[in-house]
């Protein structure tokens, strides 16, 4: 799109000053670092569901998909369905012990019953590897995106993002950061179903006439599996335990499950979540495959963006520009809403979990622990902004993918063992998360994604390397390696207070604050 | 811990559904993927007029998403919800009770 759409910028400012205001509401009820991190505890699981879903459905997962299904058909529906199946893994495994045992951040819990500092320390590099390299993919896109969309400057854009961004977390931490989820899941959902609506109308709200036609005009392959996206079978296989896992192991959707009142409420807020989500995956079909047909695949790759402009396209052709411009300015919101929540979980770790626990030993004052979170909210921020700069033009599609694979081989399997393995120790904990978080880095640096795709090294000769890794996706072979290492370390050097902890863990785990009451326990049950 | 605390108990029967669901998923999903990879001729047939069987099935992999998530809810609802309230009601009943505060 040549030009800027001023309804798309009137929708965005009206988008920007609504969310600052509910900013401003919130700093005022924002005084204690529950509230700064948890919302005060005081979210429903309901709305929760919701923020969640506005946390994890990023830029990628509505305009990558939409563009994704639109030129390749069939192959990205892959995508659609992995990134939707880590949610029952939360559900089951995750969402109420970490409830339970936690108080603002996944290390709560990995270094419940072990020793505080070396835990802690080790959490905070499997979450700032995930944060740092997720924000990158989100402020790369966010300025790629908006100067499709709006025809600013990328460093303009990506500045204004950062900002914005701060503001929320800065003044309005976890509450006016879940309501700028809030508002935004429901644009995306209610934007996204309008547009289905809007195309299915054109062929009898019958997707299987869609389709037909897609298959029509472009051959028949665009319903079947292709090899674009799935190259190979351990690569599939690889990059499906990435989605899978990863989700369970990305900070910023755990730290969510401290803001409603107990395990319960985050039960109902996963269901909730997956829910909405699926239903969004689910209309994904019909607008990558809506814009396959009635924008076309010439005009979609004609638009810049590598298919990211398939839905802003699609948009125009069923709904005119004024559509055009609200969901250009939906696709903004959504990383809006993404990067504040990175940057929040990214600000807990470094001050809650380092500064607080590991710096202080777990004494601070109300006052200096908001203090030391803003700042570290502030050097994120900024963090952010440069890196954007920095790796703007670059080839940044592995960097989700990469995001995935850390969260699913650093953070799952420490928070796995540490919540139902008795014998989990320390040093088990320590190496799973390092050497999770390392053998992903090397392995993707050696695979023919950096190799191939980046350093544009030629495949037959790279492959011939002792050192080359063949897959595209390390996560089958860093994720078991995390986990045999936590097993072996701590079946080498056991820990036995981690493993008389461990009936505290079990019991907290399911009764949460009510652990305290009765045997055998003999603490009175504090008033919280 | 002796082995007869409930607690104990509710926890083992959580995490063995935990575990048999999480299996399950793993199992749709892993099988959908390889599907993908290995059944291209398979997932190509086409059902009727536009729908090919991997499209459906990619969209029965959501679904299964959300029925495996209700079935959990159902079970933690009704059953594990009520052995923990009555865990919790005994323990709340043995501190009380010594402290003799009956009228």
């Amino acid at each position: 799109m040549s030009g800027s759409n001023p309804l798309a910028i009137l929708f965005f400012f009206v988008f920007i000053a609504l969310t600052l205001v509910i900013t401003y509401w919130a700093a005022k009820r924002t005084k204690t670092t529950e509230h700064f991190y948890a919302a005060g505890h005081g979210v429903t699981g309901f709305q929760n569901g919701l923020a969640l879903a506005g946390d994890y459905m990023s830029a990628a997962s509505f305009l990558g998909i939409a563009g994704l299904v639109a030129l390749n058909g069939f192959d990205g529906l892959i995508y659609s369905t992995g990134w939707l199946v880590g949610w029952p893994i939360i559900l089951f495994l995750i969402a109420e012990p970490l409830r339970n045992l936690g108080k603002y951040t996944f290390s709560d819990v990995v270094a419940y019953r072990l020793q505080q500092r070396p835990v802690r320390i080790a959490a905070v590099i499997g979450t700032m590897a995930v944060v740092l390299t997720y924000l990158i993919a989100q402020m790369v896109g966010a300025g790629t995106l908006v100067k499709l969309l709006f025809n600013l400057d990328y460093t303009l854009a990506v500045i204004i993002v950062g900002i914005v961004m701060m503001t929320y977390v800065l003044f309005g931490g976890m509450l006016a950061t879940t309501w700028v989820q809030i508002i935004k899941a429901c644009l995306l959902l209610g934007g996204a179903v309008v547009l289905a609506v809007l195309v299915l109308a054109q062929f009898g709200f019958n997707p299987m006439a869609l389709f037909a036609k897609a298959a029509e005009l472009n051959g028949k392959q665009v319903l079947e599996p292709g090899t674009k996206v799935v190259t190979g079978a351990w690569d599939a296989v690889s990059l499906g335990l990435a989605l899978m896992f990863g989700t369970a192991g990305l900070p910023h959707i755990l730290m969510r499950f401290y803001t409603v009142p107990d395990a319960k409420q985050a039960r109902i807020s996963v269901v909730w979540a997956t829910i909405w989500i699926g239903g969004f995956y689910l209309i994904t079909f019909v607008l990558g495959f809506g814009a396959m047909v009635l924008v076309g695949m010439k005009e979609v790759v004609g638009a810049g963006g590598g298919g990211n402009m398939a839905a802003p396209l699609l948009a125009n052709a069923v709904g005119g520009s004024a559509f055009f411009g609200f969901i250009c300015a939906v696709a903004f919101a959504t990383i809006l809403a993404v990067v504040a929540g990175l940057t929040l979980s990214g600000a807990a770790a470094l001050s809650h979990d380092i500064w607080v626990n590991v710096v202080k030993g777990g004494q601070a004052s109300e006052r200096e622990q908001l203090q030391v979170a803003r700042v570290a909210a502030v050097i994120l921020g900024v963090c952010a902004i440069v890196l954007g700069i920095v790796f703007q033009g670059q080839n940044i599609a592995y960097m989700v993918g990469l995001t995935f694979s850390i969260a699913a081989s650093a953070n799952f399997p420490a928070l796995i063992m540490a919540i139902f393995w008795r014998r989990f120790t320390t040093w088990g904990a320590v190496t799973a998360i390092v050497l999770g978080t390392v053998s992903t880095l090397v392995l993707l640096y050696c695979g023919p994604t950096i190799q191939v795709d980046i350093l544009k090294n030629d495949i037959a000769e790279v492959s011939k390397q002792w050192w080359y890794f063949p897959l595209k996706n390390p996560c089958i072979i860093t994720m078991t390696l995390s986990f045999l290492s936590g097993i072996v370390v701590s079946l080498l050097m056991p820990e036995p207070a981690a493993e008389a902890g461990f009936a505290e863990v079990e019991r907290r785990a399911i009764l949460g604050a009510l652990a305290e009451l009765g045997p055998p326990a003999t603490k009175p049950a504090p008033a919280e | 811990m002796s082995t007869t605390d409930p607690i104990h108990a509710i926890a083992t029967k959580r995490w063995t559904i935990a575990l048999i669901l999480s299996v399950l998923m793993l199992v749709i999903y892993l099988g959908f993927i390889l599907l993908v990879a290995f059944g291209k001729g398979l997932l190509s047939i086409l059902l009727t007029q536009g729908l090919s069987l991997g499209i459906l099935l990619g969209a029965l992999t959501i679904v299964s998403c959300w029925i495996l998530s209700l079935i959990y809810v159902f079970w933690a609802n009704r059953s594990y919800d009520a052995a923990v309230a009555q865990a919790i009601a005994q323990a709340v009943a043995r501190t009380t009770t010594p402290a003799g505060r009956k009228p």
